[in-house]
């Protein structure tokens, strides 16, 4: 590869030597070896309170149903006291089969999906094959590992993962710290600021034999508990029409519901809490009175 | 001391030239044909995992002949440059044009430095548009020239029998159905006569624009292929290399194919199929494996052959 040395500086006349070496099928090893200022983690300064100066994604919530997962995302990003973005989508499709749903720094958690997108991509295409469930959120716990430096700072990306595992034919969820770890969870979770409430109000209305529209609903009236408690937490905007961003997976791949069909759930919700603005009301044990 | 042998540029290149042409000869052809929604590709490759035909990028894809190994590097590189300029700009900046220039830099560099061997490949690198207009499909030979073809274009070992059936047939803005059929009886075709391939031994891809997703590659195969194949006569798998020159026009003279020899100027009119790792012919199935791996080697210090009579 001698002769292929002098291309290194340019990336566009021809091929560097780097590209040409065997070895790694993975996305991120490669930029680090290549071209490492492309990743997030390369960027830790070293100082401290870089939170304040960047926006902040809030609150996602995810829940498996019978045959696949739903995930959602409120659409508020906040600084400070400020309503940054109203419209922000943290929700994004990993993959044909999995989604990740990012809570954080809103500018981080982007790149970081971006790069957890290409590294997917880019495993299919040069092993011929995908990675399975856990690989893949192994991988993604890697990229989050590579991003302490920035989360000691105070630009911590905490994702949700979720996916229709094709091997075991069922939707599964993941959630992450910043340090990386990597927690398999059962039936539902929520991360982000408003994760505690969404959490409460799943507890009380999931159920297992619900179908895939019931679930968006569930999870839309988790967000919708999650917005009545949280000030970061963005609820149903109904005068601007600006609902959650709502991902569905089955084993017939993933898509993202359109908007019409969650402006239907979210109005559905929005009626019942005009009656009974605490949310659907859970049954108690015992004989009533 | 020894002083090594004088060889002129003119006799290295040629030499370099044939010894990658007669390595891209003697694997078996892949096609691609331009048709209403976007590319086909069709080769005849026994291996259902190691693929000649590959997707690079949403709109691009890459095929190839000759030696495996060479060709997948290529390709690996390509997928590296693709998803690298696509993460640091974006999906929209990733052009055929720009990856046909990358891989035209690296052969072009590697066949004329005199320390290694030139890559025994040949490569098509297509990108699909909005419409059929937009299309694009580049030719790279081994020397890192790039050809702008259009309709169709044929590479490796039987190309010229293979072009010339399908120039004869070829029609521009068909739809797949007839595209497949016509690439693959072009395959199957030789001047001893047609023969249907098998199956089995068909890699069949698109470039589709009509795909939803981003990505707009997809192979074709199992039932999917039988369909749109069509109701065909018995298979006939390719000729085994026994049979290999006992077609073969031979040249003025008593040239013989000999595949370990790069000088000769006769090959046979059915390229063997090929071993899909080492890219060598597989050997015939009666009798012993020949010897074959063995590459003359190619530089400064190996004299020249003496020029053909």
């Amino acid at each position: 590869m001698s002769a292929l040395q002098g291309g290194g500086a340019n990336p566009f006349v021809g091929l560097p030597a780097s590209f040409m070496t065997p070895g790694t099928s993975s996305f991120r090893d490669f930029l680090e070896t290549h071209q490492p200022d492309l990743l997030p983690g390369s960027r830790a300064t070293g100082l401290t309170g870089a939170g304040d100066l960047a926006p902040h994604g809030t609150t996602i919530v995810a829940a498996t149903f019978e045959g696949g997962v739903v995930m959602a995302g409120d659409r508020r990003a906040t600084m400070g006291n400020i309503i940054a973005q109203r419209d922000i989508e943290k929700v994004f499709p990993a993959d044909e089969f999995s989604c990740v749903g990012i809570a954080g720094t809103a500018g981080l958690a982007v790149e970081m999906v971006r790069l957890f997108q290409t590294e997917l991509e880019h495993y299919e295409k040069i092993e011929g094959s995908t990675l399975s469930m856990d690989g893949k959120a192994n991988r993604l716990a890697a990229l989050i590992r590579g991003n302490l430096g920035l989360a000691m700072q105070g630009l911590a990306v905490v994702p949700l993962f979720a996916g229709f595992d094709l091997d075991a034919g069922i939707g599964r969820i993941f959630s992450y710290d910043v340090t990386g770890g990597r927690y398999e969870e059962t039936a539902f979770h929520s991360v982000g600021s408003g994760s505690l409430f969404a959490r409460g109000s799943l507890k009380k209305l999931y159920r297992e034999d619900l179908d895939a529209e019931r679930t968006v609903q569930a999870v839309v009236e988790a967000l919708y508990d999650a917005a009545d408690d949280d000030s970061a937490t963005g609820g149903p905007d109904v005068t601007r029409r600006i609902f959650p961003v709502v991902q569905v997976i089955t084993a017939d791949g993933g898509r993202r519901m359109a908007d019409e069909e969650v402006a239907t759930i979210a109005d559905r919700v929005i009626d019942g809490r005009m009656r009974r603005p605490d949310g659907p009301a859970a049954e108690l044990e015992g004989p009533r009175r | 001391m020894s002083m090594p042998f004088y060889v002129s540029p003119e006799q290295m290149m040629k030499d370099r030239a044939d010894f990658a042409r007669k390595g891209i000869a003697r694997g078996r052809s892949v096609i691609a044909v331009q048709y209403a929604d976007g590319v086909l590709f069709v080769s005849e490759n026994p291996s259902q995992a190691l693929h000649k035909v590959s997707e690079i990028y949403d709109r691009i894809a890459f095929a190839a002949v000759g030696r495996y190994n060479e060709f997948e590097n290529l390709r690996i590189a390509g997928v590296r440059l693709a998803d690298m300029r696509g993460y640091a700009y974006d999906r929209r900046d990733v052009t055929g044009r720009g990856l046909a220039n990358a891989y035209a830099q690296t052969l072009g560099t590697i066949f004329s430095s005199g320390g290694e061997k030139p890559y025994e490949v040949e490569i098509f690198v297509a990108e699909i548009g909005d419409a059929a207009t937009g299309d694009q499909l580049y030719r790279l030979t081994y020397d890192g020239q790039v050809a702008d073809e259009h309709g169709y274009a044929v590479m490796g070992g039987a190309a010229d029998v293979v072009a010339g059936y399908l120039k004869e047939h070829y029609a521009e803005g068909s739809d797949l159905t007839s595209a497949l059929r016509l690439a693959v009886a072009a395959l199957g075709h030789s001047e001893a006569g047609d023969r249907v391939v098998p199956h089995d031994d068909l890699e069949v891809a698109v470039l589709d624009r009509t795909r939803m997703q981003p990505r707009k590659f997809k192979r074709i195969r199992g039932q999917q292929l039988t369909d749109l194949l069509g109701p065909r006569g018995p298979e006939q798998p390719g000729a085994p290399l026994t049979d290999d020159g006992a077609t073969a026009a031979p040249a003025a003279g008593s040239a013989t194919d000999d595949p370990a020899d790069p000088t000769d100027t006769v090959s046979g009119s059915v390229a063997p199929l090929e071993d899909p790792v080492s890219g060598e012919p597989l050997p015939p199935v009666t009798g012993g494996a020949p010897q074959q791996g063995t590459e003359p080697a190619v530089g400064p210090s190996t004299p020249p052959p003496a020029p053909p009579a």
